[in-house]
């Protein structure tokens, strides 16, 4: 095998955990707003419900998350599944565990407000519509980011969790490469890669909190 | 016609009740100061009245309008409408100063009559101008509150609350997150106020202060009303009670 075309397959399988990784930040990031109001709420029902939810997401580990929903279709209901749905599950199982989380990052952000901005707001005549959007979610929004940044680089590394249902993103390219020209070149090329990505990653978070910098809480 | 009238006001927390059977009007122009110990009450009831807290018992209004009515021992509040309306008669000025970090000075003191009480912005600014240059930080118009000190964010809070245009201003302590010098600075301010004959209500524990700025003195206790009275009655009151904590002073 020369080395263009073990170029080629890395990059087909880089393009690949882009994608993992943007569509479950697109899912999980507001998924996550839902879960942690469930968490938040006050009906006792739906609280419990979200409690038990995020227990199971951060209790199991995810690679077994992922085992599950691509093999359960088949194994607890009996459906056959096409193809494509290896890439659904691989979506489905990070936008759900990676939710959980946010959640609760979420809830810390939310928690950390203090009452008294609350009431400020509705002493002014703040909509309590008006009091979430205009003064509590910018605030939360700051103090969650580095919490966030945090979860945004496990998720870059995690995308490789993928190789467990043989979904073919850069680990499990990276892998099959390795096996097949017999050394580790191929691999050390994926770690150069996650590594690179999280740079960018951290460098663009950083970026961003520096924006939002210009007060503190 | 009063400003604003407590009647017969229960509140408990848990089982402890905190107020218990509160009677209280003021009257346009006056200026009330609220002392006593801590657990007395007095925040619960300034938080009654601006609706943070809801009454078990008894009646509030604002400018002769009901905004809850006592019934069958039980406070029973109005529409959603006229407590909104009720909100606009009154400002509060907090312990903790509670200004939004995320806006800037200017913007503290503008955004809630613009967005909620629908007035011009550029009119919302040249107000909020005119109430900077009043409490002396018109230079600070575009800073952001973590850029101030206390005694300067708690200016900026009383001048958030003067753009409503309230017709009473409610003050919860608005000193004790202060030191002594950032006090003054405050207390400075609210006297200017209380020249204007702007409508107030003092949480304090400021005795000089609270003697020499206010027409009536309250003095709590235990949940009840024990003094009630002009500055000098009170002050020399042969209540043992009141001596006692005014003794302290």
């Amino acid at each position: 095998m020369d080395i263009a075309t073990i170029l080629l397959e890395l990059g087909r399988g880089m393009l690949t955990t882009l994608q993992i990784f943007a569509l479950t930040l697109l899912f999980s990031l507001p998924l996550g707003f839902l879960v942690c109001f469930g968490r938040m709420s006050r009906n006792p029902v739906l609280s419990w419900i979200i409690r038990i939810y995020i227990a199971i997401m951060r209790g199991t580990p995810l690679m077994l998350q992922l085992i599950v929903i691509y093999f359960g279709p088949y194994y607890i209901f009996g459906l056959s599944t096409s193809p494509a749905y290896r890439g659904i599950a691989v979506i489905i199982a990070f936008s759900l565990n990676y939710a959980a989380y946010f959640a609760e990052i979420y809830r810390s952000g939310f928690g950390s407000i203090p009452k008294g901005q609350y009431e400020a707001a509705e002493v002014l005549g703040y909509s309590r519509t008006r009091t979430f959007f205009a003064i509590i979610l910018p605030q939360v929004f700051k103090r969650i980011l580095p919490a966030v940044t945090n979860e945004v680089i496990t998720l870059v590394k995690d995308t490789s969790l993928s190789f467990s249902i043989a979904y073919a993103e850069m680990f499990t390219e990276a892998k099959a490469l390795s096996a097949a020209v017999h050394n580790v070149g191929p691999l050390m090329a994926a770690g150069l890669f996650y590594f690179v990505f999280n740079f960018l990653v951290a460098y663009v978070m950083e970026l961003i909190e520096k924006k939002m910098s210009y007060y503190s809480i | 016609m009063h400003i604003v009238e407590l009647d017969h006001v229960k509140k408990s927390f848990d089982g402890t009740e905190v107020l218990k059977d509160i009677s209280l009007y003021v009257d346009k122009g006056e200026v009330v100061s609220i002392i006593g110990p801590s657990g007395s009450g007095k925040s619960t009831l300034l938080r009654c009245a601006t609706l943070l807290e809801t009454m078990d018992d008894g009646s509030l209004s604002y400018a002769g309008e009901r905004i809850a009515d006592s019934k069958n021992g039980r406070s029973v509040y109005a529409s959603k409408e006229i407590l909104k309306k009720a909100r606009s008669c009154f400002g509060l000025v907090f312990q903790n100063f509670e200004l939004f970090p995320h806006f800037t000075v200017l913007r503290n003191i503008t955004d809630p009559p613009v967005r909620n009480q629908g007035r011009d912005r550029g009119e919302a600014e040249r107000e909020a101008m005119a109430l900077l240059e009043k409490v002396g930080l018109s230079d600070k118009r575009d800073a952001y509150p973590c850029e101030l000190s206390g005694g300067q964010k708690q200016r900026v809070a009383i001048a958030r609350a003067l753009a409503m245009k309230p017709d009473i201003l409610y003050f919860d302590e608005p000193t004790s997150a202060l030191d002594p010098e950032l006090t003054q600075e405050i207390l400075k301010v609210i006297r200017a106020l209380a020249e204007e004959k702007m409508t107030m209500v003092i949480v304090t524990h400021e005795m000089k202060f609270a003697r020499e700025v206010s027409d009536r003195i309250i003095f709590m206790e235990k949940g009840t009303i024990v003094e009630n009275d002009s500055p000098d009655k009170v002050f020399s009151s042969t209540n043992e009670r009141t001596r006692q904590f005014i003794g302290k002073f």
